[in-house]
């Protein structure tokens, strides 16, 4: 357990997960942090990530695909550069967030959980991300974009295709 | 615990605390329906259906969850139970195929049941219903997504249970669904499957049609089946399997195993070989008709009379002419006791020969001389499921005995049980024990000895020698031990460690063997140099004097081949084995020698007999067997075939063509002697002892020579430890006997080890095994599983 000879993540990484499974008093209980930090890395989690944090916890993968499988921010197939994370809960929606949820799908030419033929976008559409006060929001990797209008989303998009948008992980 | 007073529908019940309702119900004859809650396995509350009234609590509650408690006051059917229960149902039934008529669960579905009875015939929901094509997981294990009402008991089953974890739980909400260990995207077929034991629990558990078995989907109605609770042919452990059957034109075909009432010693388990390996009796090769050498060397069908007339002539002829020396007899791991003993009679008072042996898959001599003069000392199989603390020495029950390994995970994970695994493998059931060694190859002599005190040899037994040191502290702070011994240990090492095991307070034991009789066989008497019971031939013994046995040990089997291979074996006959391929004998060295095979199918030993003799299989007749630990069960017929008969008869017949009398071999009837009034008992010297015995035991004289109660009256009465109870016999139930052996005149471990595990893994059951083709495609689907994972490595 713990320690993995031909890790698949970067030392850095290892070095975090190496740490991680010793601070739980049930090492299975690093499981989503695991996985959340692998896809921040890889971008999704594939299956050679599986094999190597059921390893590294001593699950046997389908457990681990049990959880993977359970929550919707976890991925499975990579996403686009920039995923773009539109909120329609209910103060975005009452303030236009499918407005924009629908703009974005009609300037990106995907639906939901779609990728841009060129992999520089993907598009989701997700449930409240906090910023009820600035909505309707987007989330954009980790970054967030507040009181938006169908014009401001064309800017945004035009920023990050430009390579001038923040690239938070 | 102290127990709580508590009221369930008005009715007073006393229970311990800490009990579950829905458990302190059932006990009390109180139904509470559940799909979810299953007993031993780990709480869900998932289905809701358990749910009842208590007073002083708001809402409804699950009575799988509840634990009881003074005073409480509980209803477990009002209309407003009623209704949640048919509301929970309404939504199962959501997305529910209706597809009960043509379903395997049809008629025992627990759905359907809940469905008759709270009558969810109204649904609100007017979607279409969602449906997904039937997945093969395995040749045994499909699966009917559809179906699913999510209990999670299969999934459960597997991973606390079975200690595997083949099936999982994935995705959320509406879109869960029961998901096996290999997804279909890492499948080199794109389906998905499961890499498991194949044991078929997880079908047993599903409360409904949607994990379906291999062998049984889409053959038949449960009604249409007759249902006879029988044991298991296949390992040691002798579990009780119910088999469905159904007529067809030549006799009775077994349609499917099952544990359906779950009344044997075997509680809630059945492994896949009880499950699905029943298949070897509707077999295309099995033989039907008695077979006779013609002098053209072909074998050619003959009618029962002819063929048991040339065995009768030519057996008296070579006993008359060569000497009943000259004649080997060889048994089965897998014929009933009756049988068994039946068999060694007519060696030793028909033939006349001590020649007689068996594949011998663990040293029961050894272990009842080791333990004689000692009571109580032999563990039932029920033990395995009690005991504080376990010694596990050899072995490897998850592959060889599964229900001695369910029943040790059992009772690790409910009981807390201390498991102590010394091994020379790492074996699964490590996982649960609380210290395991692995020892040196053949170092089992050497943990024996370190056991019992020799420290110098910790050296050749294990070459970690501090877990060894500190595993032997901790075996011997234990009591009531029980010490599961594997068939590693024979003769002197065996002794040794129950001679270790003996200092333990209240340490029991059990030698694990191969096969569904291998302990009955060697309890029996089928052994060169002993009687039944483990009476050495030549000293002093009810049976000895009764019959006039041989005084002098006969030939084992090995010494049986050499024997032959010199020329000066005139005849063998062999009932239900296949020493041939077991022991790898040329046939050449069998030429002179008259073969006689009693088999189900032309073995490598049938094709070089002279006369082959169609046989019934253990499902196929009625007996008693007894499994590793000494627990006598009950053989039930099942199965028929138009054209076999079964051992017992084909023995009595012989004899009879032989001449012998048939009075003395098989006690039936009024006696021997007719009494006049003169006899006073057995000690008057002119009575029939059986006939007395029969009359103090307040028993029928049976009237058949082919009942083989007969010889169940004469084993009561003759074998030592053989005291049986009928009436725990003939209801089905296993009873525990202890061998009760002389002390040992000479020292154990002088006698020749012939001791040959099986070493049959879960697919595998020695010949039989080979015709069953459930267990071929279970062997193939392994092996091509191994292929995979080597190509993905590569």
């Amino acid at each position: 357990m713990s320690t993995v000879a031909n890790t698949i993540f970067s030392p850095e990484l290892a070095a975090r997960f190496d740490h991680l499974v010793t601070i739980y008093p049930l090492s299975r209980s690093a499981l989503v942090p695991m996985l959340l930090y692998a896809q921040d890395e890889i971008g999704y989690v594939s299956d050679a990530a599986v094999a190597e944090i059921a390893q590294r916890l001593d699950l046997v993968e389908l457990e681990v695909r049990n959880v993977l499988s359970y929550y919707s921010m976890l991925r499975t197939k990579p996403a686009g550069k920039y995923n773009v994370q539109v909120c329609t809960n209910i103060s975005c929606m009452l303030r236009g967030g499918y407005k924009i949820l629908d703009h974005c799908k009609e300037t990106l030419g995907i639906g939901h959980k779609q990728t841009t033929p060129d992999g520089v976008f993907s598009l989701e559409e997700v449930e409240c991300i906090g910023a009820c006060c600035w909505a309707p929001a987007m989330q954009i990797n980790y970054d967030f974009h507040e009181d938006l209008t169908p014009e401001k989303v064309d800017v945004l998009f035009q920023m990050y295709r430009d390579g001038q948008g923040k690239d938070v992980k | 615990m102290a127990d709580v007073t508590f009221t369930v529908d008005g009715k007073q019940i006393t229970a311990p605390a800490g009990t579950l309702l829905i458990e302190a119900c059932k006990t009390a004859g109180i139904e509470i329906p559940a799909f979810c809650y299953y007993p031993g396995l780990s709480l869900q509350a998932a289905c809701r259906m358990c749910v009842v009234r208590i007073e002083k609590m708001p809402k409804l509650q699950t009575a799988c969850t509840t634990p009881v408690a003074e005073g409480m006051i509980v209803y477990t059917e009002t209309p407003d139970i009623a209704q949640a229960r048919k509301a929970t149902l309404q939504l199962l039934l959501g997305n529910h195929p209706l597809d009960c008529p043509v379903c395997d669960a049809g008629g025992e579905c627990e759905l359907q049941d809940m469905t008759f009875k709270y009558g969810a015939a109204d649904s609100f929901y007017a979607e279409p219903k969602n449906h997904r094509e039937e997945q093969k997981w395995s040749p045994v294990v499909y699966f009917d997504r559809p179906r699913c009402i999510l209990c999670y008991r299969c999934v459960r089953m597997c991973g606390e249970g079975m200690d595997v974890f083949a099936l999982g739980i994935q995705n959320r909400g509406s879109s869960s669904v029961i998901a096996p260990n290999v997804p279909a995207h890492m499948s080199p077929d794109d389906l998905a499957h499961v890499d498991c034991e194949q044991c078929g629990m997880c079908i047993d558990a599903c409360p409904v049609g949607a994990l379906t078995s291999g062998t049984y989907r889409y053959k038949t109605r449960p009604w249409e089946m007759n249902h006879v609770a029988t044991i298991c042919t296949h390992c040691g452990d002798g579990c009780k399997t119910t088999l469905g059957v159904r007529s067809t034109s030549d006799g009775s075909e077994i349609v499917r195993g099952d544990n359906r009432d779950k009344s044997g010693i075997n509680g809630d388990f059945l492994c896949n070989k009880g499950r699905y390996a029943f298949d070897f009796a509707n077999h295309e090769d099995r033989i039907t008709q008695p077979l006779v050498r013609q002098p053209n060397g072909e074998l050619k069908p003959v009618s029962w009379e002819v063929a048991l007339d040339h065995v009768g002539s030519k057996l008296r002829a070579l006993r008359d002419t060569r000497g009943g020396k000259s004649i080997g007899v060889i048994g089965s791991n897998r014929i009933t006791n009756e049988e068994a003993y039946l068999l060694q009679k007519f060696a030793r008072t028909v033939l006349g020969t001590n020649n007689i042996d068996h594949h011998r898959t663990a040293d029961y001599v050894s272990f009842a001389q080791s333990l004689a003069g000692h009571t109580g000392r032999t563990a039932s199989l029920n033990d395995t499921l009690k005991a504080p603390a376990i010694l596990l020495v050899g072995g490897d029950p998850t592959n060889q005995s599964p229900a001695t390994a369910w029943n040790l995970r059992t009772d690790v994970r409910l009981n807390r049980a201390r498991l102590y695994v010394a091994n020379s493998e790492e074996i699964k059931l490590r996982r649960q024990a609380k210290a395991f060694v692995q020892l040196a190859p053949f170092g089992y002599n050497a943990f024996a000895a370190y056991l019992a005190g020799d420290n110098a040899a910790a050296a050749s037994a294990a070459s970690d020698s501090n877990a060894l040191s500190a595993f032997r502290d901790a075996v011997k702070a234990e009591e009531n031990l029980l010490i599961l011994i594997g068939s590693e240990l024979r003769g002197a090492e065996l002794k040794k460690l129950i001679d270790f095991g003996l200092t333990i307070p209240g340490a029991k034991f059990a030698l694990l063997s191969d096969y569904v009789n291998s302990r009955g066989a060697a309890d029996m008497g089928l052994l060169p140099d002993m009687l039944p019971g483990y009476m050495p031939v030549g000293s002093p013994s009810d049976l000895a004097t009764e019959y006039a046995v041989p005084n002098e040990p006969g030939l084992d089997m090995l010494e049986m081949f050499d024997s032959a291979g010199r020329g000066n074996l005139s005849a063998l006959y062999i009932v239900g084995s296949n020493p041939v391929a077991r022991y790898g004998i040329d046939p050449a060295s069998l030429k002179d020698t008259f073969i006689v095979v009693q088999d189900m199918f032309l073995t490598e030993t049938a094709a070089l007999a002279d006369v082959v003799l169609p046989a019934a299989n253990l499902y196929e007749k009625s007996g008693s067997v007894t499994n590793s630990y000494g627990d006598l069960q009950q053989v039930n017929k099942a199965g028929d075939r138009a054209g076999v008969r079964s051992d017992f008869e084909m023995i009595v017949r012989i004899a009879d063509k032989i001449g012998a009398d048939m009075r003395k071999l098989v006690p039936f009837g009024k006696g021997l002697r007719a009494d006049m009034g003169q006899s006073r008992g057995a000690q008057s010297g002119e009575a029939d002892r059986h006939a007395v015995w029969l009359t103090a035991n307040n028993l029928e004289p049976r009237l058949s020579p082919f009942d083989a109660f007969a010889i169940l009256d004469e084993i009561q009465r003759l074998v030592p430890g053989y005291n049986i109870l009928r009436l725990q016999l003939l209801s089905g139930n296993d009873q525990h006997l202890s061998p009760v052996a002389p002390t040992p005149l000479v020292q154990i471990g002088t006698r020749r080890d012939q001791v040959l595990p099986a070493n049959d893994s879960l697919f595998t059951s020695g010949t039989l095994g080979r015709f069953s083709t459930m267990l071929g495609d279970l062997q193939q689907n392994e092996a091509q599983r191994l292929i995979q994972i080597q190509t993905a490595a590569d």
